[in-house]
């Protein structure tokens, strides 16, 4: 997106509203919705990835050191990685913005 | 030019063929079902260089046109009534995501009870799902159609779907002498289909987008000023293949209208009845015209307005209930047009043919001489029904 979406008239989308500039998707900070944040037990993590895996908005990101954390701009705070962990390593905790 | 006897399910594949589809999706369907058996033909015989999909539904056939439309191909269906309430949800999809299928719908009536005979009772239910559609009174008109809907469709102005409405049995199961244009003609009327935006893994582009309340409305107002604007283009390939093929079409068609103050309005097969009537009529010293819609959507509204000439008296025919409207569709419309620009008209209802029953131009003629009575506190009369 160039611009703002309340910035769009209906002349400027696309037909059929087709996107036609790949991932910027990333423009789109869906981190405002979050109200609860994923915290990791680094402890029990065992860098296996399924946070990662399962992350529906690709926010859980590897880190340089092998474990993963959440993307502040992009994690909405939904839980997914936390009922996914095999380990109980992720808990979610309320989000002191 | 060629002209031969044929039966006009087979002339309607022929002339998918002419038009070079590439991918042809569909369920077989009575009275459908001759169009896509022959397709079949075409394609297993090599006769079509084409990717005929056998799919397990009408929901899947429209769907697959979708996919196959969205990586640039053109792409052919057909359908009748039920099969065509089973499309329904992917028909908003193909308007909105602005892919040019094309449709031949063999109007077919819908159950129940079950029939397999022609009304328009299948498309009414949905006429609002943001498709261009067209009419055809004989098979000519349908092969021409066929061919004109693919230009239309495909104009980078429009980026729209058309149905073309061919009523079964009366249309689609009879032989007639048929003019099929060359293909060198046909390839020099409708050009290999280019698509502006398509799912191309060298440049990728993401179909079906969601909308967020703040894009939503300026994203349906984009698609239906799309669909409204589409009406010049239509004139102009109507034109086009007029001067290029020897038979003109226009949006609105009229009959008999110059000394008229009465007139009928109607679409489809039953008009060639009318015209019987019409010319019946015309014989005893009695004027009386016939407006044909052969575009329904975008509604034609201006060019309505200007075939009513000195009609006072209008005489609407349509074939499907109104399930619990006031009236029929295109009656509905016509009284709005009649209202909003302050016309001094009346304006009456007749609901015949459902379910393949025969209206016989008899019947017109006394609809014109001894108006029947409303019944049961109705705003239309139910041409023939007992009780």
């Amino acid at each position: 997106m160039a611009k703002k979406m309340e910035e769009y008239k209906w002349q400027d989308l696309n037909a059929g509203c087709v996107i036609d500039e790949p991932g910027n998707s990333l423009q789109y900070k869906t981190g405002e919705w979050r109200i609860l944040r994923p915290l990791t037990d680094y402890s029990k993590c065992t860098k296996c990835g399924l946070c990662w895996l399962f992350c529906p908005d690709n926010a859980m990101r590897p880190k340089e050191d092998g474990f993963f954390a959440s993307h502040p701009d992009y994690c909405k705070g939904c839980g997914i990685c936390a009922q996914e962990c095999k380990f109980e390593a992720i808990k979610m905790v309320e989000d002191k913005k | 030019m060629k002209r031969k006897g044929i039966e006009v399910s087979k002339a309607i594949a022929e002339a998918a063929k002419l038009a070079r589809v590439e991918v042809v999706s569909a369920y077989p369907i009575t009275p459908q079902t001759h169009i896509v058996e022959h397709l079949a033909e075409l394609v297993a015989n090599g006769e079509l260089e084409a990717v005929y999909l056998n799919v397990e539904s009408e929901h899947s056939a429209l769907s697959a046109c979708v996919g196959a439309a969205a990586t640039g191909a053109r792409t052919f269906t057909s359908t009748s009534a039920q099969g065509l309430e089973l499309m329904h949800e992917i028909l908003f999809i193909t308007s909105s995501l602005r892919l040019p299928v094309v449709m031949v719908l063999v109007n077919r009536a819908l159950s129940a009870p079950l029939s397999i005979w022609c009304d328009h009772s299948d498309v009414m239910a949905a006429r609002d799902c943001g498709w261009i559609m067209l009419f055809c009174e004989n098979g000519q008109e349908a092969v021409d159609s066929l061919i004109m809907a693919y230009r239309i469709a495909e104009d980078k102005r429009v980026l729209l779907p058309v149905i073309v409405n061919v009523d079964g049995f009366t249309l689609s199961h009879v032989i007639e002498p048929i003019e099929f244009p060359e293909q060198d003609e046909v390839d020099r009327f409708l050009p290999p289909y280019e698509a502006l935006f398509k799912l191309d893994p060298e440049r990728p582009v993401t179909f079906g987008a969601y909308g967020m309340p703040e894009i939503y409305t300026e994203a349906k107002y984009a698609q239906e000023m799309a669909l409204v604007s589409s009406k010049k283009v239509i004139k102009e390939v109507m034109e086009e293949f007029g001067k290029r093929f020897g038979r003109e079409y226009k949006v609105v068609e009229t009959y008999n209208m110059e000394n008229s103050k009465v007139a009928f309005v109607s679409c489809g097969s039953i008009n060639e009845n009318i015209k019987t009537a019409i010319d019946l009529l015309k014989k005893d010293g009695l004027d009386v015209g016939l407006i044909s819609l052969r575009l329904f959507r975008p509604f034609p509204s201006e060019e309505f307005l200007e075939s009513l000439k000195n009609v006072k008296r209008l005489i609407v025919v349509e074939r499907s209930m109104p399930q619990g409207a006031t009236n029929t569709p295109i009656f509905n419309e016509i009284c709005a047009l009649i209202f909003t620009r302050k016309l001094d008209l009346t304006v009456e209802n007749y609901i015949a043919g459902l379910g393949g029953r025969d209206v016989l131009p008899q019947e017109f003629l006394e609809l014109v001489v001894n108006p029947p009575e409303k019944d049961h506190g109705r705003e239309y009369k139910v041409l023939g029904v007992r009780g």
